[in-house]
């Protein structure tokens, strides 16, 4: 028969408290996201109608929805997205698959790294700076402008990270075929590290729709009566209200409050799943 | 006889490695080329030297000359075209992430062929050359990368194959590979080079020896012996070293 040794015991019973503190760093780390949710539900859900989403604010804000802060965000991310995308991704192309090792490479690729790393008010101000007096005050593509500086970094980084993935022993075949470096890029390289391309970039929609400080001063502003005509208006958005409508206001209903927060991080999920899907969906087709 | 590959003192340097030192030697059409010699003598350098793809490790320096068909690698304007006449295997196996079809069309599409009969034929052709089509003929449209090993390795065959190569290197081809896939691979090889040069870089001596009709043999990036096979295989060498190597004295 197998007898339990004092040794053994000893074993296990380091195992289960090791186990146990495990599980309770991992429940702590979702309390604080899980509370988040019941508490803004709790507060915003009276808020919460067809309405709200569809429908200009009234009565300075104390009634009415918030139509115009999600179009003005939508606007925002998608025009920092169409310039910072291809920017980015052919940047990064051009520095895994081109450019050598050299000292240049290396200055891009730690200034790439450090831009990452820079809080968003510097590229506020740094977008007050530049763009908007360069635009003569703040719009919508200084805005978007400040966003494209902002989220280019990341999307490079994380591009550069998708066609590393990529095996060079690939490359190296189809070389040794005769085929060119495009030829190569466009057939194997690209088409094996989309998924990977992609979900980068859809991480930083969720990032940009997110941040209030680089939009702030560069073209959201507090509340306008129309909707933005032109990439050269202002407009309102989502993070801009809320920051206002939380700070600012005194009148205005909790609940309003809490349904504008409602529907930014709903937004901010709904992206981060179809970027989750995505890559699922990319890895049950991985090639190799 | 006509030599379609020529080295003259070709060294090659990485960073302060001497990976070749100083050889010389050539292979002629209808003929294959064995190099046989221990890990690490510069055999799978000397490869990459033919077809230039030596290009890209950035700290490689090449000296002396490697002539493709009487032409200098070196002055080629198309370095394409020279990979495009040569057709390289190397010890393991990538099979491209792409179908069976596409891995064996790949290099004559990349050249412009977009003919589907053309291309339909090439196919069949370079996968029955390389042993492989019976098992694979009605799965054409399967993912490469999913084949097994030896297979994949018959599959990068046929994809050396597929661009009508004047020259074919293999690097170690059978590693990867059963003993009777081996056999009928080196049955396509003697078939093959009727038409075309092949150098066969080998670690098995003895297939150096069944295949080759000429052997370089080299050791620590140097060329020790370069021969027809039956005087290296024979009772006299002109080095002690390649005698001891054929016969496994020593490595």
């Amino acid at each position: 028969m197998f007898q339990e040794t004092p040794l053994i015991q000893k074993k296990n019973r380091q195992q289960t408290i090791a186990r146990t503190i495990f599980m309770i760093m991992a429940v702590l780390a979702i309390i604080p996201l899980i509370t988040i949710f019941i508490y803004l539900f709790y507060k915003g859900s009276p808020a919460l109608s067809w309405e709200f989403v569809s429908e200009f604010p009234r009565r300075r804000m104390t009634e009415g929805g918030i139509f115009p802060a999600i179009l003005g965000t939508f606007y925002m991310v998608a025009l920092s997205l169409i310039i910072a995308t291809p920017i980015g991704v052919l940047a990064a192309v051009y520095l895994n698959e081109y450019a050598g090792n050299n000292w240049f490479t290396r200055i891009v690729n730690l200034a790439v790294v450090n831009l990452a790393g820079v809080p968003s008010i510097v590229h506020a101000l740094f977008g007050l700076g530049t763009f908007v007096m360069f635009m003569n005050g703040p719009c919508l593509l200084a805005a978007s402008l400040t966003l494209a500086i902002m989220t280019l970094p990341v999307i490079i980084a994380s591009t550069k990270q998708a066609l590393e993935a990529v095996p060079m022993s690939f490359r190296e075949a189809s070389w040794n075929l005769g085929a060119s470096k495009w030829q190569t890029i466009r057939t194997l390289v690209l088409p094996n590290s989309f998924s990977g391309i992609l979900t980068g970039i859809i991480l930083q929609v969720s990032r940009a729709a997110g941040e209030t400080a680089p939009i702030m001063f560069t073209g959201a502003l507090y509340f306008r009566k129309q909707l933005p005509d032109s990439i050269f208006d202002q407009s309102m958005a989502l993070s801009m209200h809320l920051y206002t409508v939380a700070t600012q206001g005194s009148q205005i209903p909790e609940k309003i409050q809490f349904g504008t927060a409602i529907v930014l991080l709903g937004l901010v999920l709904i992206i981060n799943a179809a970027s989750i899907s995505l890559r699922v969906y990319f890895r049950s087709r991985k090639k190799w | 006889m006509q030599k379609t590959i020529e080295i003259e003192n070709l060294s090659v340097n990485y960073g302060k490695h001497n990976a070749i030192d100083d050889i010389s030697l050539f292979a002629c059409k209808g003929e294959i080329l064995g190099v046989i010699g221990p890990a690490n003598s510069g055999k799978t350098t000397f490869l990459k030297c033919i077809n230039r793809t030596i290009d890209f490790t950035s700290t490689s320096k090449v000296n002396g000359t490697v002539k493709v068909g009487g032409e200098n690698v070196r002055e080629m304007t198309s370095v394409h075209d020279l990979r495009r006449r040569i057709g390289m295997v190397f010890p393991l196996p990538v099979g491209l992430p792409l179908t069976i079809y596409d891995n064996v069309a790949y290099a004559p599409r990349m050249a412009g062929v977009r003919d589907k009969d053309e291309l339909d034929e090439l196919v069949e052709t370079c996968l029955k050359q390389s042993a492989l089509w019976d098992e694979v003929k009605d799965r054409l449209d399967s993912l490469g990368t999913k084949l097994s090993g030896g297979q994949q390795q018959r599959l990068t065959i046929a994809r050396a194959l597929s661009h009508r190569p004047e020259i074919l290197c293999l690097d170690e081809f059978s590693i990867a590979v059963d003993p009777v896939t081996t056999m009928r691979i080196e049955d396509v090889l003697v078939e093959l080079k009727k038409e075309i040069t092949i150098v066969l870089v080998t670690n098995l001596v003895q297939q150096a020896r069944r295949l080759s009709d000429r052997v370089a043999f080299m050791n620590q990036s140097k060329l020790v012996e370069f021969d027809e096979v039956d005087t290296i295989f024979g009772e006299n060498p002109k080095e002690k070293l390649t005698f001891d190597y054929v016969r496994g004295y020593f490595g």
